[in-house]
This record gives structure tokens, C-alpha cells and sequence, in this order.
């Protein structure tokens, strides 16, 4: 395992094979069908249909016509906001000037995401089809590929592929003969979610620090160097060969209405197979976890899945018949963003998890502007008090405030998408700030100084047996004597009750070990 | 008594002739500071002082400017790191499936934490926003090596076999 991943190789490694798994059975893979499958070398891509969509686009139809088959095919953009690919060419094309650029996304900054990753690594001249498709679209004569410090094998993979289309006239001079000049260049990121918003990436490429700036202007009208620029994620642009070889058309009937085409989530948490899913738009939660993922490993209950990283939100049980759209979750308060997908059992606890996201942003905001630099680490601050068991029944209006501030006044997507996993916990899971706060208990046993031993309610059945077996003499009967209480003040954390209890009415406990033994 | 950036150099001159190599590409460029500053990284395992000072100098760009690029971006890194450096991934899989676990054990056991090194310069320790490997998680990189589901118990027996190899 360890050679693999360190040969990089397919992240889906140690997963069942294709052949008759129902991990495999029940996706649609598209963008993902060379992944793992066909080397990431020229001679195979071209086996396998590669630069067929170039060769056709540029031989036989307008850059308008290119532009006009992608706006018909409905795509959105994978990168997490879901803007029609089609309508951000046509602006770029009509935008005055002669020196235009394409950039290829690929910082995938959403920690819990790896499709773009694995496109990169896998099938890195399917992407760079795409961006030379996208430059013939726009009329750009100069590519970047931005990729993450922290993907040394796509970078390498990226190189040589870049190589191999140069060596075969998909790229330089006069490509395939028809007077079309574009070439490209890597960049590396060195380590900053925000460079993934595409204003800060956009600096980030001109060699500065990756300090995002207003928009309007979007790229499109003054992006790199003061010049038009179009900006598209990894997957989006793998799509683009696809949907120019089999027609707008054959790319509508996959998804759902206003959801054209698949999307590739990276399945990971609580769930037995994880690993990438690719599915059509519209696909319900159940589906993925259950029938693809095979369900939760242990027989804990399924409890909750976060969509679209620090920027998103979370599902609840209820939700699990939902079809997974970028409409559909918009409306439930989540994002599908760029396609992480965690699934949280009954021992993760929602105030800690969202204080993880807060923390998050607040490392990553870049503090240019205060509202985001101030308001991440105000929310950060009353987050630790309540999971730390010093909540005051205020603070979740004073979260609340903060969080309709963060989200007007902030100056780019970080700040203001950075309250989301804390509204959508609090809608979700209000009851669980309730018990940390009044309570003083942390449900899931996760928060260390609430995670004291608690007898539940409506199991306990008041056999009495903890409290005669109580080293500590700290437990009691309640006075309407219909339950037994541990006192807190007495507890020694010894944990008997616990063991003893014949109806499993105890929970709680030392923070509990969350490294799984598999 | 401050000194001019050319006596600062001074102290700096002849010592990095693999650098000047690379530097001398980029030189009177536009946009290649990040690219130069990696690769010096890659050269020297870090950006110390003196080294960012012989860049400044080179490239003809303030010294305040490439402070500005080396805080802003975390994969910079201007202390050295231990003789084995772990890098724990703190993404959100990892997260769930425990990687606090493994934070606290080289706490406990090493008084080891992000950003550290021991005092005998055995192991230093940085965590990572997300590797991209979220089915194994939790996973720790040493060097470009992976290893995957982490426990503590695999941590005590890794950290054992690096100690005796380097020791
Ligand atoms: C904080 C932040 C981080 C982002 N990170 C990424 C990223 O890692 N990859 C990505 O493709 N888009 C990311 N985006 C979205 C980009 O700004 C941009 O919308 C996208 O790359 C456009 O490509 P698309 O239309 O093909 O999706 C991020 C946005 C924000 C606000
Ligand atoms: S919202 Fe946050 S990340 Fe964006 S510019 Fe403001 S401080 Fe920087």
C-alpha cells in the first residue's frame, strides 16, 4: 500500500477491483474512464480516442461554434460555484483585446478532495485537451496549469505530459496546421487555500503573494496581467473532449434538468469503500453511501455528510433521498463545491466538527479585509468556549450575527462562504450546541472536557446496579426516583458504570479514542 | 549599526553555487519569485535568513517583498527541520478518522508539536491541509513517503525503526 501511494498510482488503490464490485457497477465513469485504466502517456490517451475532439474542433468548427456546442451542452463549473462554462468562454471571447489566457484550476484546496488530484496524476492529457480547446474557444495564446505544492507526482505527470502534446504539435506553433499558436506553463502553488479563489490564484500566478482582489472585474475582463482571462477547474475541463466528441446533446440526457453531466465525489469518512465516485448529477445520498459506498463500516448510525469542504455545509438522515445537484443543495443551505464528500457516524460531534471548518478558515483567511481576518477567529473563539464547556446561552445568536456579517462584508468567497458549516450545523444540529452549553455534555464524547460519564434518560430503567458498584459513592437516585444521576464532582472516570450497565444506558466517558483499529 | 544590504550579502557571497545556477534563469523576470524560492527550498530543505537576503540581492527584488511571498505561502519554511520530518495530514477525513490521536501521542511521548523539533533534532513535525489520499486516512508523510491509517500503535513502531536508522 505504502509503494503504491508512494508511486502515486490510482488513490483508489486497496479499494475492490472494477470487475463485478458494486463500487464500481454503479458509477458512470466519464471523466474518471482513464484513470487507473490506461497509462498516463500520449500513445495510450490517443489509443483511446485522445485529441479526436481537438482534431474535429479545429478542422472542422468556429471558435464560436466550439463556444456555442459547450453553452448547449449545460455545463457548469466543477471548481465549487457552478457557473456555466459556456456563458464564461462566450464573455472571455467577446472581451476586447488581443493577448488572452486560459488557467487550469488545479489547487483543489477543499481538504477532503481528491478528483482533481486524481485526473491530474491519471489522465493529465485529458485535461490538457481541454484547455486547448478552451484556448481555441477564447482565442488565448498563453495556458498556466496551477497545481498544489502538495501534488509533486501531478506536477511531474503534468511536465511530461506537456512535453509529449508539444513533441506531437498539439501544442507550440501553428498547431495541426490550421495557424493556431498556444502553449503552456505549470505553476505551483506553495500552500494557500485561498489561491484556489480565483482572484488570489490570478496574483498568486503573476509570482506575488495570493492576495485576492474585487470583483468586478471578473478574469474574464481583466484577469492575468490586466488581460481577459478564463479560469477552469480540473474536472471541468475534462469534460470539454467529452461533450465536443459525443455531441451537446448525448451530455443533456446524463444529470438531471439544469444538471447536466456527471461529477466525481471523493468519498471518505465513516463509510466502507471510500474512495472516487463518479455519478450522474442528481444521484441521491443514499445511493452513494449505501449502494456505492456499501453503507457506514461499524453498525453505528449514519449521523451526517459534509458537502463542499470549509465552504459548505452538512446532510442530515433527512436528507438522504435528495438528489445531489448544485440546485437542490443550494436550497438546503450546503454547496456541492468541488465534490468532497465525509460521512460522519454517531461518535463525531457537530459543534467540534464545525469548530474544525472554523479553524480552518481562520488559518487560511489571508486577512486582507477585516470582517473575514477578525470574524473567522470570533467565531473560532466562541466555538472553543462552548466545546471547552464554557457556552453561555447567547453565544449561538452572537455565532448567528457574526455569521450574516462574514457573509456580506467579506471581500472574497473564503469570508464569505467561511460560515457555513456553522449555520448549517446549527440548523441541523441545534439540539447539540443545546447540550453543550446547558448541559454541559458533549453527546458524542468527543469534547474532551464535556466528555464526562452521563446515565441517558430514556434508557436508564433504575436498576441501581452503577450505584452500588461506584468506587466513588457518585451516583444517586434522582429524587422523583425514576432515574439514577452520576454527580460530576465525584466522578473518578473509572468507567464501571459504564461496562456494567445491562441496558447501555451510560455514555460518555474519557475523550474516546477516534484511530480506528482496522 | 544597521547594515547596507551589500555588507549582509557579503556574508552570503560563495555560499550557495547551486543556486546561483538557477537564479541566474530567472533573472529580470517577471512572475518567477515563487518558482525561484521553491526551488531553493528544494536545494537547502529551507529559507533561512542569509539565503532569502543572497535571493533578494539576485533578483533585484526588496527583501520585503519576498518576506511578504515566504509568510504568506506554508509550504516556506525558514527553520530546518529535524533529521526525520513527519508530516501529518490534518484534512478533513483525517480529522474524523482520528489524526488528533497521533498529534497528542508525539505530544505526550516527544513534547513534539506542528511546527516543532525534538531537542536532539531526531524528528521535527508539520501538519498539511490535505495530501489528496482521503481514503487512507489518517495518513503521515515522511520524506515522499506515505503511510496510510495511521494508529498510534503504527506511529510508536515507525518512530522506533526511524530513531534506530538515523541513530
Ligand atoms: C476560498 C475559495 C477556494 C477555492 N478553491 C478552488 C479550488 O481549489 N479549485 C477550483 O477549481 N476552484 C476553487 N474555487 C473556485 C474558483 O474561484 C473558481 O470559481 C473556479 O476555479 C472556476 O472554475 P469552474 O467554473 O470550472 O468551476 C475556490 C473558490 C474560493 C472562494
Ligand atoms: S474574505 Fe478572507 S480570504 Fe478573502 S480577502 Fe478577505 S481576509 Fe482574505
Amino acid at each position: 500500500m505504502t509503494d503504491r501511494l508512494q508511486r502515486g498510482g490510482d488513490v483508489d488503490e486497496g479499494q475492490p477491483r472494477r470487475e463485478d464490485s458494486p463500487f464500481y457497477e454503479r458509477q458512470n465513469r466519464l471523466v474518471l474512464r482513464n484513470c487507473g485504466v490506461i497509462p498516463p502517456k500520449i500513445d495510450a490517451y490517443l489509443e483511446n480516442g485522445g485529441y479526436e475532439a481537438l482534431t474535429m474542433a479545429l478542422t472542422t468548427l468556429t471558435p464560436e461554434q466550439v463556444v456555442a456546442e459547450i453553452t448547449r451542452s449545460g455545463l457548469r463549473g466543477r471548481g465549487g460555484g457552478g457557473f456555466p462554462t459556456g456563458k464564461k468562454w462566450q464573455a472571455a471571447r467577446e472581451a476586447p483585446g488581443q493577448h488572452k489566457f486560459v488557467i487550469c484550476n488545479g489547487d483543489e484546496g477543499d481538504p477532503g478532495a481528491f478528483m482533481d488530484r486524481s485526473i491530474m496524476e491519471g489522465d493529465p492529457h485529458s485535461i490538457l485537451e481541454g484547455l486547448i480547446l478552451a484556448a481555441y474557444a477564447v482565442g488565448a495564446v498563453q495556458g498556466y496549469i496551477y497545481v498544489r505544492a502538495e501534488y509533486p507526482l501531478a506536477v511531474q505527470r503534468l511536465e511530461a505530459a506537456i512535453a509529449e502534446a508539444r513533441a506531437a504539435h498539439f501544442l507550440g506553433d501553428n498547431i495541426l496546421e490550421r495557424g493556431f499558436d498556444f502553449d503552456l506553463e505549470i505553476r505551483i502553488g506553495a500552500g494557500a487555500f485561498v489561491c484556489g479563489e480565483e482572484t488570489a490564484l490570478l496574483t498568486s500566478v503573476e509570482g506575488s503573494r495570493g492576495d485576492p482582489n474585487p470583483r468586478p472585474p471578473f478574469p474574464v475582463q481583466k484577469g492575468a496581467w490586466g488581460h481577459p482571462t478564463v479560469i477552469n477547474n480540473v474536472e471541468t475541463l475534462a469534460n470539454i473532449p467529452l461533450i465536443l466528441l459525443n455531441g451537446s446533446d448525448w451530455f443533456n440526457r446524463i444529470g438531471s434538468a439544469g444538471n447536466s453531466g456527471t461529477k466525481v465525489f471523493a468519498l471518505a469518512g465513516k463509510v466502507r469503500h471510500t474512495g472516487l465516485v463518479e455519478v450522474p448529477l442528481g444521484t441521491t445520498l443514499r445511493e452513494i453511501i449505501f449502494d456505492i459506498g456499501g453503507g457506514l463500516p461499524s453498525d453505528k448510525k449514519f449521523k451526517a455528510a459534509q458537502t463542499g469542504g470549509p465552504s459548505g455545509g452538512c446532510l442530515t438522515a433527512e436528507h438522504l433521498d435528495l438528489p445531489l445537484d448544485y440546485d437542490s443543495l443550494e436550497a438546503v443551505g450546503s454547496i456541492i463545491g468541488s465534490g468532497g464528500l465525509i460521512i460522519m457516524d454517531e461518535d463525531t460531534c457537530m459543534v467540534d466538527f464545525a469548530r474544525y471548518f472554523s479553524d480552518f478558515n481562520r488559518q487560511e483567511s489571508c486577512g486582507k479585509c477585516t470582517p473575514c481576518r477578525i470574524g473567522t477567529k470570533r467565531m473560532l473563539e466562541i466555538l472553543e468556549k462552548i466545546t471547552s464547556g464554557q457556552g453561555e446561552e447567547e453565544d449561538l445568536p452572537r455565532l448567528e450575527s457574526l455569521a450574516v456579517l462574514l457573509k456580506n462584508a467579506s471581500l472574497c468567497g473564503l469570508g464569505r462562504s467561511a460560515p457555513n458549516p456553522v449555520l448549517s450545523t446549527l440548523r441541523h444540529f441545534r439540539e447539540e450546541y443545546q447540550a453543550h452549553i446547558q448541559e454541559k455534555r458533549c453527546p458524542a464524547g468527543v469534547c474532551p472536557a464535556l466528555s464526562r460519564y452521563y446515565i441517558q434518560e430514556e434508557k436508564c430503567r433504575a436498576c441501581g446496579l452503577c450505584a452500588r458498584l461506584c468506587p466513588a459513592e457518585a451516583i444517586f437516585r434522582d429524587e422523583e426516583g425514576e432515574i439514577y444521576r452520576i454527580d460530576a464532582e465525584k466522578c473518578m472516570d473509572c468507567g464501571r458504570c459504564l461496562e456494567e450497565c445491562p441496558f447501555e444506558a451510560i455514555t460518555g466517558g474519557k475523550k474516546r479514542k477516534k484511530a480506528v483499529q482496522r | 549599526m544597521k547594515k547596507t544590504a551589500a555588507q549582509l550579502r557579503e556574508k552570503a557571497e560563495d555560499r550557495y553555487p547551486e543556486l546561483d545556477a538557477v537564479l541566474q534563469r530567472y533573472k529580470g523576470r517577471g512572475g518567477v519569485l515563487i518558482k525561484a524560492l521553491q526551488e531553493a527550498q528544494a536545494l537547502y530543505g529551507h529559507l533561512p535568513r542569509p539565503l532569502l537576503i543572497h535571493i533578494a540581492y539576485e533578483l533585484d527584488v526588496p527583501l520585503s517583498e519576498i518576506y511578504s511571498v515566504v509568510s504568506f505561502y506554508s509550504f516556506f519554511k525558514t527553520k530546518a527541520s529535524g533529521r526525520c520530518h513527519l508530516e501529518i495530514c490534518s484534512g478533513t477525513a483525517c480529522y474524523i478518522q482520528g489524526m488528533e490521536d497521533l498529534l497528542d501521542y508525539l505530544a505526550e511521548e516527544l513534547s513534539l508539536r506542528p511546527g516543532g523539533i525534538t531537542a536532539d533534532e531526531n524528528f521535527s513535525l508539520s501538519t498539511s491541509n490535505c495530501m489528496g489520499v482521503c481514503s487512507n486516512a489518517p495518513v503521515l508523510k515522511i520524506e515522499e513517503e506515505l503511510y496510510s491509517e495511521m494508529t498510534t500503535e503504527k506511529l510508536q513502531q515507525l518512530l522506533k525503526e526511524r530513531a534506530t536508522d538515523d541513530g
